[in-house]
């Protein structure tokens, strides 16, 4: 049996009346690349935030990593990387201190820090920009940078939310390229998206409307399995019936 | 301790890199110590004065040439009535009004007493009553010679049993306000800087969202926190010496009491201000809200530290309101160690209370940081 990284059941969150994230189950294996698709406000940020010890669930039960969501947030994020919607790396710091400042607060140590930064910004083509502010480099090169910021310490799962949102699509292209290249690597992935062609890509998709997961399984399943030509079909059928508008 | 290392590498990196903030830090608090206080100067001199004499006498003539002479008053006009002079007053040209009767001179040589009519502009409260004070006193000189002026030459041996008294100032021999209100305007700058830039700080990362980035990382609570004091702790230090030496070399006034004395008890009031300036932080959710939560405790700060005024001439409340701010303690004491030379010995209590603010506010303020939601 395959070994779970995350294992979710009847996780919810509930802000005053309001239901964000409705009883959602499911499992992660290692080194998955799991797509986690829904329109905006359907819970995809509020369920991540869970599962990342950023945030309390209401009711439920959840593991990452092996440690319990309520109780262990501490160990959860030694063993997780996370990337959030809004680059937020320190704008006013250079490539280099962002790399070292976060290799340093993971506990990489300082000899590591040094030979694995160098090889990152030749990696990433950086070499003229290491010096310089990340507020500086143009939003593609900053979600790579904050990417690879998010597995300097290679974490057990690293959690991307809406990792491309205003990204060209030859950066997009390039940035997934980076996500199998860490899959490969053992790197779970879990990542939170709205644009459909980046669905094809994942290993398993949930789909969620309305804070509650519709459907879930591989991309060429869940074709099959709603007669649809893509995953955008699919989403559709889904989503036509959300209650919640956009925003 | 490592990741500690890193955070307060962080933190140095953002706050040398920033330099009008830096320059703020510096020389805000030296031109402001320089300037302010000369201009708070609560001594009372040129008070407007306008004179009615309606008896042009020698005597009439002697009373105004002594009040002239008494440095603290200027003649603005001299008018023939009294309802001119108050126009004057209601101008706003005039803060006193004398009217000398006619038959002044004759009535004092005659029945050995003269009224006197003093109007004052009651607008200006601190100099009103100083002025009139003053006015009086000068009188009160003018009636002490008058006895020798009239009553002449033949009852001149039996002088008059008069209580004179004679005090001197302690700690302040003349009495000069700079020596009062330079250190007063010390702590305040030093309090106004660290209390601003750790109010902002952390609400300035939530801003940003990089206190998003901060919390799935395993840094701890404390980490987080003593992070971000240690720089403006240093930088506070660096303020609290600044204006040391300018206080020193502008205004000659140097540390009667320990100077090692005086910096322990500045480390730890650095310490309760900048835990007060990070729970701030801790409850706002952005920088406008900080600032006004700041300001208006600062505002409270300064008005009631007994910095202007008395907290000893406060009412109950008022003074549980002083001694519960941090900042009344360290004015008190800096006023205490500058001026009067005091040991540790005699600061021990409001060591303890410093101690206990320190430990209060952050305590709070990493208890009210939370990682988790």
């Amino acid at each position: 049996m395959e070994e779970k990284v995350i294992i979710c059941n009847n996780l919810s969150k509930k802000f005053g009346d309001f239901v964000a994230v409705d009883k959602i189950s499911f499992d992660v294996k290692k080194g998955e690349i799991f797509g986690f698709l829904g329109a905006n406000g359907a819970g995809k940020t509020t369920a991540m935030r869970m599962l990342c010890g950023l945030s309390y669930p209401t009711s439920g039960e959840a593991s990452v990593a092996g440690f319990n969501v309520y109780r262990q947030q501490q160990l959860i994020k030694r063993n997780i990387g996370y990337m959030s919607q809004k680059f937020s790396l320190y704008e006013d710091l250079t490539v280099l201190e962002n790399i070292r400042f976060y290799g340093g607060v993971y506990g990489v140590p300082s000899q590591i820090i040094k030979s694995r930064s160098n090889d990152l910004v030749e990696k990433l083509g950086l070499q003229q920009e290491a010096k310089k502010k990340t507020g500086a480099l143009p939003l593609g090169w900053k979600q790579k940078l904050a990417f690879s910021v998010a597995i300097f310490h290679q974490p057990k799962i690293v959690f991307l939310d809406e990792p491309t949102g205003g990204v060209d699509p030859v950066t997009r292209r390039q940035f997934w390229e980076m996500i199998y290249e860490a899959a490969a690597s053992g790197i779970t992935i879990f990542v939170t998206t709205h644009y459909m062609d980046e669905a094809e890509y994942c290993n398993r998709i949930t789909i969620m409307v309305d804070g509650r997961i519709e459907a879930l399984d591989t991309p060429q399943q869940l074709k099959a399995q709603f007669g649809a030509n893509s995953i955008d079909d699919v989403f559709y059928q889904l989503a036509r019936g959300a209650k919640r508008s956009e925003s | 301790m490592k990741v500690l290392g890193y955070l307060l590498q962080k933190e140095f990196i953002q706050i040398f890199r920033d330099k009008s903030i830096l320059a703020m830090m510096f020389v805000m608090p030296t031109v402001q110590l320089i300037l302010i206080p000369l201009a708070m100067n609560f001594d009372v001199k040129n008070i407007d004065i306008v004179m009615v004499d309606n008896d042009h006498s020698s005597l009439s003539q002697q009373l105004i040439s002594k009040i002239g002479a008494s440095g603290y008053f200027r003649y603005v006009h001299a008018e023939p009535s009294y309802k001119k002079a108050l126009s004057h007053i209601e101008n706003g040209n005039a803060d006193l009004a004398m009217e000398i009767p006619a038959g002044f001179e004759r009535n004092l040589v005659r029945e050995g007493i003269q009224k006197l009519s003093l109007s004052v502009d009651g607008i200006n409260g601190t100099k009103a009553a100083l002025g009139a004070a003053y006015l009086n006193a000068v009188i009160a000189g003018f009636n002490k010679t008058l006895s020798l002026n009239i009553t002449g030459i033949t009852q001149q041996t039996a002088a008059q049993p008069v209580i004179d008294i004679t005090f001197s100032n302690w700690y302040n021999p003349l009495g000069e306000y700079k020596y009062y209100i330079v250190p007063g305007v010390l702590v305040l700058l030093l309090t106004l800087i660290g209390g601003f830039i750790s109010a902002l700080n952390i609400v300035k990362e939530q801003e940003l969202g990089t206190i998003e980035q901060i919390n799935v990382t395993p840094v701890k609570k404390w980490e987080f926190i003593v992070g971000k004091m240690v720089p403006f702790w240093v930088i506070g230090m660096i303020v609290f010496t600044l204006g040391l030496i300018v206080s020193w070399v502008v205004y000659g006034i140097l540390p009667g009491g320990n100077i090692e004395v005086l910096y322990s008890f500045a480390a730890i009031y650095l310490i309760a201000l900048l835990g007060f300036g990070l729970l701030i932080s801790t409850y706002s959710d952005n920088q406008l809200q900080a600032m006004f939560i700041a300001y208006f405790f600062m505002l409270i700060f300064m008005l009631m530290s007994g910095l202007f005024t008395s907290v000893e001439s406060m009412p109950a409340w008022a003074r549980m309101i002083a001694n519960l701010t941090p900042i009344t303690h360290f004015i008190k004491v800096v006023r205490m160690i500058v001026l009067k030379g005091s040991g540790f010995a005699d600061i021990r209590t409001e060591f303890i209370y410093m101690i206990l603010f320190a430990v209060v506010l952050n305590g709070w303020a990493i208890w009210n940081y939370k990682k988790t939601n």
